[in-house]
């Protein structure tokens, strides 16, 4: 398509100019609240407070990652946060994949039912339980713990989870499973030997899509943790601010660190990201 | 094949840990939800059984801001939809006819998408911070001082500027999906308008539009739930102060219930909020079809 707008001489038109502006004007919105951030976590609020908001740091000032790490707490928040995600995400998978496996390939009365039944998860809202839920949890004595989070996580990420396995087992032939079973596999070594690597690429749609939504989670953290020391980052951040609320620098901190793991992981899988967040709105 | 295929045991193993968890994490609340919505309960104890009482107080009595809460949202949900779809759209069109720089622009427009919401919420606070906010020192160095404000704490600014940060995190989003769709139309669909003298805008609006119409309805129905249920960023940026300007529905639930424990009428809130997303999303599909 590209020729399309490159005229006859092979040089830019000035549709072309005007598009390419805008454009970059949309990048800029998109990077300089960013740029801005990054640079008043390195400031210390004389600068920020004496004038010098926009501009670069005098000098880049690393203790204030320090301070937020380590007197905010923050480094806590965020392995609470690393542990919360990665059980919740190997969670998601481990029952998306089984379940998945038994509704498309298995053979049981009820197995339609239930797949429309687990769909129907995806259109629920997380407000419509949260106050239930936290009675629940509160009568399991589990409020104010991990499990607090992990569970409700984890079944609110399986909808998504099965919506994307089922649709990808219907599309693999069974002819390898088929074989698989004259060989004498049980069922179990049929799922998870030849079955898992096939669904490979399912599978990692489904982690990106449970990470995003694990790690960025606010509104059940906020109400189901209360000790400090089990928060996670997003909830975390915000008692910080509570705390530190006359100085920047530290907060500024806080917040790269909390966007720090989402950009690497999109720098290294931009493409994939992109793909996971598509395939989650064809549900629609 | 037959036999491990029917093998029950394994069928329970794989699928009976997800159900019971789905009924006790998922379907049994949102009916508890709708149980709690007919009690008088402070949480403590055993609640009164008051009917439809709290769906009366929350319609008519309207006394503390319900009425205002659903009439902002439903200015984020006009917004959402006809200002930032519009946006997402002509940006989608432009990246999906192949431009320079396509990717970058495509990565870069992605990313407030992925982060944080409490993130974005918090540097939007500084940004719009009256005294030393990027927003008002931006304003000062071009001159336009009378134009600096306290953004969120004025009442008749408050919603339009928490709705900026709104549309800078979901802009990407829509576009993504709508670029994507716009990317699988057939490029002999486009060869063909070309040797009928279709090119640039006339080509984008009668034939990539219509095409990627069912993608366009699928951003209006995200953008119109999203709106209705928007929680996050409304409780960072204001927790739907000052004095209601931005409350929303799901703001003023979660202080119903944690801050007034009122568990009864909050109840009566999730339940509301539910009913409208289904609502909408059902009066949107009808309009969609018939079209």
């Amino acid at each position: 398509m590209r020729r399309n707008y490159i005229s006859l001489k092979g040089g830019w038109d000035i549709k072309m100019i005007g598009l390419n502006i805008v454009l970059v004007i949309g990048m800029l919105t998109c990077l300089y609240p960013l740029i801005w951030l990054v640079l008043f976590s390195l400031k210390d609020n004389n600068e920020i407070f004496g004038g010098n908001i926009a501009g670069l740091p005098t000098q880049f000032l690393w203790e204030n990652y320090k301070e937020a790490l380590i007197q905010a707490k923050v480094g806590v928040y965020f392995t609470n946060s690393v542990f919360v995600t990665a059980i919740t995400i190997a969670a998601t998978c481990f029952l998306s994949l089984t379940s998945s496996y038994a509704i498309i390939r298995m053979r049981w009365k009820l197995s339609k039912v239930t797949l429309n039944l687990l769909l129907l998860g995806l259109m629920v809202p997380q407000h419509a339980a949260l106050l239930p839920l936290f009675i629940i949890l509160k009568k399991l004595s589990i409020l104010d713990s991990y499990w607090a989070l992990i569970i409700p996580y984890t079944l609110f990420a399986i909808p998504m989870g099965v919506f994307i396995f089922s649709g990808f087992m219907k599309g693999i032939p069974r002819e390898l499973e088929e074989a698989a079973c004259i060989d004498g596999c049980n069922i179990y070594q049929i799922l998870f030997q030849i079955v898992l690597p096939l669904v490979a690429p399912a599978l990692a749609t489904i982690a990106i899509f449970t990470y995003l939504s694990s790690w960025n989670e606010l509104m059940f953290a906020v109400t189901f943790i209360n000790s400090s020391s089990l928060k996670t980052i997003t909830v975390g951040i915000q008692t910080m601010v509570g705390q530190y609320s006359t100085s920047w620098g530290p907060i500024g901190a806080g917040l790269v660190v909390t966007t720090l793991p989402t950009i690497l992981i999109y720098t290294f899988l931009s493409g994939q990201v992109q793909k996971s967040l598509i395939v989650g709105a064809v549900k629609g | 094949m037959d036999k491990v295929l029917g093998d029950r045991r394994a069928i329970a193993l794989f699928v009976l840990p997800t159900l019971i968890l789905f009924a006790a994490i998922i379907a049994v609340p949102i009916l508890l939800s709708g149980y709690y919505s007919l009690l008088d309960w402070d949480g403590i104890g055993e609640g009164t059984f008051v009917g439809l009482q709290n769906y009366a107080n929350l319609l008519f009595q309207n006394t503390d801001g319900f009425g205002k809460s659903v009439v902002n949202s439903i200015i984020l949900l006009l917004l959402s939809v006809f200002v930032q779809l519009p946006i997402a759209l002509a940006l989608a069109l432009i990246l999906a006819r192949g431009i320079k720089g396509e990717v970058l622009y495509r990565t870069v427009y992605f990313i407030p998408v992925i982060m944080s919401t409490v993130v974005i919420g918090q540097l939007w606070l500084k940004i719009y911070n009256a005294d030393y906010g990027l927003l008002n020192a931006m304003l000062g160095s071009i001159g336009l001082d009378s134009w600096k404000s306290d953004w969120l704490g004025d009442t008749s600014k408050a919603l339009l500027a928490a709705f900026v940060p709104i549309l800078w995190q979901y802009t990407g989003y829509h576009m993504l999906l709508m670029y994507a769709s716009a990317k699988s139309v057939s490029e002999e669909i486009y060869e063909a308008a070309r040797i009928d003298g279709a090119t640039g805008i006339t080509s984008a609006l009668k034939i990539t539009i219509p095409l990627i119409k069912p993608m366009i309805e699928v951003c209006i129905i995200f953008a119109v739930i999203g709106s209705l249920k928007i929680f996050d960023l409304i409780y960072v940026l204001t927790r739907g102060g000052p004095l209601h300007a931005t409350e929303v529905p799901s703001t003023l639930m979660y202080k119903s219930i944690f801050d007034q424990y009122q568990y009864g009428y909050g109840s009566s809130i999730a339940i509301f909020i539910i009913a409208e997303c289904i609502i909408f999303t059902l009066i949107l599909q009808r309009a969609f079809k018939s079209e």
